[in-house]
């Protein structure tokens, strides 16, 4: 506490009284309303403190009077959310999905709750747009494994492929190098033979020898000319899209120890609503089949 | 230690009531300007069915915006800007030839100024009544009298900020939900607001606003030249000035016309016309004194030309003691010379040649104004689609505006790439040379479209493509340059 208090003569004002080598420090309180604010903020916390969560313990925290949680609140929010995208989803959950392609305005529905569903669930691996990527379908091209219409791309959706779903779509092939079906020289002429069925390489003597093992081996799932079996998800190894590249290393490597990609099965995280408006989006995105 | 204080203190101005040209034009132009301001949205005009019906509505919700016959769609919003160009040039031209004949007479803040003004008089008195009242005690009279004037702005002000709202949404409408208490939130807050507005500036900011607040006062003297007509005192023939009767031998004997070789000079206990009544202070709006020349303040409503003319027929002096003129002519006839009049000058021509190629530019523009507009956008992910057979895709979303009143089919044709065809996306098993897309009255088409081609020659990953939007029914076309894109190398085979 100041011992002394006394003016300073040039402004007038009262001294705090402290003084450092003869440095006279001016009193100039707070102006009242700043420290009335000030402790009302101090009064505010203590309410706060009571009804916010607030002290945290060793295992938990106090919940406050108010038991306000941020959690609860997301919670709410996307309880919310779901209810509020209901109202326009249950609009196509009946009708059947033909028809739905039929009216523009169910497509409208579709096409804006497909894309936003395809962003968050397929677009990781299929890419933006069904781009698709190496090992991944490409969904907007016109080329299909298990098929390209609503109802084909519907199941595969609802039930995914080898997904370990008692419904799922499954086809294997078997690992011709590894297990010894084939040997390395007879994978390469294979290889050879599949390159000249999309005009990657002209037929020689090696691809006739490979067209023969082919034949034996191949034709079962992959079809007379290689044109692919969608009823057992063989796929076309014709045509100028491929799933896990054209080459010929990438042929033997294939054939030698097979690469068979994995999908979710939907049913357990989507709504059938929404796996219909997805099916018709991808459907729309321009490799849909009548 | 006393601060010197930064703000001036406000001078309350109890203007008088006068009788004149100048205030019979003022009169004038403020019946007309409210008249159309509060008439003009309930207006009717007919458009057809499902269009407004309001002659002048600012559809904000709909994107629209409706002039009598003419439609504004968002993408029309540059002719806003050419308007607000010509409003521009043109309060130049109007100032660089009359001075302030906006401030003066039709400038909102003027306009229901003097309105309230006029309320206040009826309501409190003149000037010398409402003077007193302010300045002595509170009675009942006091009370009732300044009630009554306040609530009095309060209805005018409540009515201009209701006005504003029919602006934005159907008159009758908006009328009719605002009393039943179910018009939107914004509808209250808005009325609100400009009642709010309206109260403030013209019954208690008044001339503040026109001193303090707008920028135009500050800029408008690079509009004025010393040809602009402008409010002035003549003070070669009023000064100097004083109380008391003049000689009738001296009545008018400065005037031109009276001495054609200019001002004669003055005995010694000789006056001028002036008898410094004080009468073109009074009745000033802004509380200013024209005596004093011209100034910021002066908003050239000339009402202090009528107080002079009248105090001037009183004393038989000749009228025109404050009057509109120029500087060149009040040098000119302080000199005795000619009075010139020079209304066509460099300034005033640049500007009627801006005006006039503004106008034209305009209604050519809007004369020509297209039915139609086509927007492509090219998909973004993925770029391209290689297809089985080899070809390539690529997908657009069109965007095709129907600005006519009736359900239009457009034929969509490509240009630039042979053999290129399209399909909707939802059908992408057609391949065809045409599409035709139906489009709703006065509405936008979004169609997803896609476009297949077997580029002759390697892409080099992109080449422009044309597409073009043909009203089936009247024929006028759109088109848009896109573009199609494969890989850098596509090689054909």
């Amino acid at each position: 506490m100041p011992t002394k208090i006394e003016k300073d003569a040039v402004s007038g004002r009262e001294t705090t009284g402290h003084e450092w080598d003869g440095l006279k420090e001016l009193n100039n309180p707070l102006p009242s309303w700043w420290f009335w604010t000030f402790v009302a903020t101090v009064v505010w916390s203590i309410g706060f403190c009571i009804v916010y969560p607030s002290w945290p313990s060793l295992h938990s925290y106090f919940p406050g009077l108010w038991g306000y949680s941020t959690r609860d609140g997301v919670t709410a929010d996307v309880a919310a959310l779901a209810a509020q995208r209901a109202a326009v989803l249950d609009t196509i959950k009946d009708v059947p999905i033909e028809q739905a392609r039929q009216d523009p305005a169910l497509m409208a529905v579709a096409n804006t709750a497909g894309r936003i569903a395809f962003a968050n669930n397929c677009q990781p691996c299929h890419g933006a747009g069904g781009a698709g990527r190496p090992g991944y379908p490409a969904l907007a091209s016109d080329r299909w494994i298990w098929g390209g219409t609503l109802s084909d791309i519907q199941t595969s959706i609802t039930y995914g492929i080898r997904s370990g779903h008692a419904e799922a779509r499954v086809s294997q092939m078997l690992r011709f190098g590894i297990d010894g079906v084939l040997k390395p020289e007879e994978i390469a002429a294979v290889a050879d033979y599949v390159l000249t069925l999309y005009g990657k390489a002209p037929p020689s003597q090696a691809s006739a020898k490979g067209q023969a093992i082919f034949a034996e081996n191949c034709v079962a799932c992959h079809g007379e000319t290689g044109e692919g079996k969608r009823e057992v998800g063989g796929p076309s190894l014709k045509g100028a899209v491929h799933l896990y590249g054209d080459t010929s290393a990438a042929i033997i490597a294939q054939v030698t120890n097979p690469r068979m990609g994995v999908m979710p099965n939907w049913n357990t995280r989507l709504d059938p609503a929404t796996i219909k408006a997805l099916a018709l989006y991808v459907h729309a995105l321009g490799g849909g089949e009548k | 230690m006393s601060d010197p204080s930064l703000y001036k203190d406000r001078v309350r101005v109890y203007p008088r009531a006068v009788r004149g040209v100048a205030r019979r034009v003022k009169w004038a132009v403020l019946v007309f300007c409210l008249v159309v301001y509060y008439a003009l949205p309930w207006f009717r005009w007919t458009r057809g069915p499902g269009q407004p019906s309001q002659a002048v509505l600012l559809d904000i919700g709909h994107e629209r915006f409706y002039f009598f016959a003419i439609e504004f769609w968002p993408q029309d919003i540059y002719y806003l800007t050419g308007a607000l160009i010509l409003a521009a040039v043109g309060l130049f031209l109007v100032t660089s030839l009359v001075g302030r004949a906006w401030c003066a007479y039709a400038c909102p803040q003027t306009v229901w100024t003097d309105l309230f003004m006029r309320v206040e008089r009826l309501i409190q008195g003149d000037r010398n009544a409402r003077m007193k009242r302010d300045q002595g005690h509170t009675d009942f009279a006091k009370i009732w009298r300044k009630t009554a004037t306040h609530a009095a702005w309060l209805g005018i002000a409540f009515w201009t900020g209701g006005a504003w709202i029919m602006y934005f949404a159907d008159a009758p409408t908006v009328t009719r939900d605002f009393w039943r208490g179910t018009a939107a939130a914004d509808v209250y807050v808005f009325t609100s607001l400009f009642t709010a507005t309206t109260y403030v500036l013209a019954g208690w900011a008044r001339e503040q606003v026109c001193t303090y607040m707008c920028p135009w006062p500050r800029f408008q003297a690079s509009m004025l030249d010393e040809h602009s007509l402008i409010v002035t005192y003549e003070s070669w023939r009023g000064e100097p000035r004083g109380h008391g009767k003049r000689p009738p031998a001296l009545l008018g004997a400065n005037q031109l016309g009276a001495n054609q070789l200019g001002a004669k000079p003055l005995g010694a206990n000789e006056r001028g016309d002036c008898i410094d009544c004080s009468a073109c202070v009074n009745v000033c709006p802004t509380g200013i004194d024209i005596r004093d020349g011209s100034q910021l303040e002066c908003i050239n409503c000339g009402l202090c030309i009528d107080a002079c003319n009248e105090v001037m027929t009183k004393t038989g002096q000749p009228k025109w003691l404050v009057r509109w003129d120029t500087l060149a002519n009040q040098e000119a006839r302080a000199a005795g010379r000619p009075v010139p009049f020079h209304l066509l000058r460099p300034r005033t021509l640049i500007y009627i040649a801006a005006l006039v190629v503004g106008f034209v530019v305009m209604g050519v523009a809007l004369a020509n104004r297209a039915q139609i507009d086509l927007a492509v956008e090219h998909d973004r992910a993925p770029l391209f689609v290689t297809l089985r057979n080899g070809s390539l895709r690529n997908a657009y979303t069109l965007k095709i505006s129907n600005k006519t009143h009736e359900a239009t089919a457009f034929a969509i044709g490509l240009n630039g790439i042979d053999g290129a065809a399209l399909s909707l996306a939802e059908d992408s098993e057609d391949h065809l040379p045409h599409l035709t897309l139906t489009v709703a009255p006065d509405a936008i088409g979004t169609y997803r479209v896609l476009v297949f081609a077997r580029p002759a020659k390697p892409l080099d990953a992109a080449q422009d493509l044309i597409f073009t939007a043909r009203n089936a029914r009247t024929g006028e076309t759109a088109a848009y340059t896109s573009v199609f894109m494969g890989p850098t190398a596509h090689a054909t085979r």
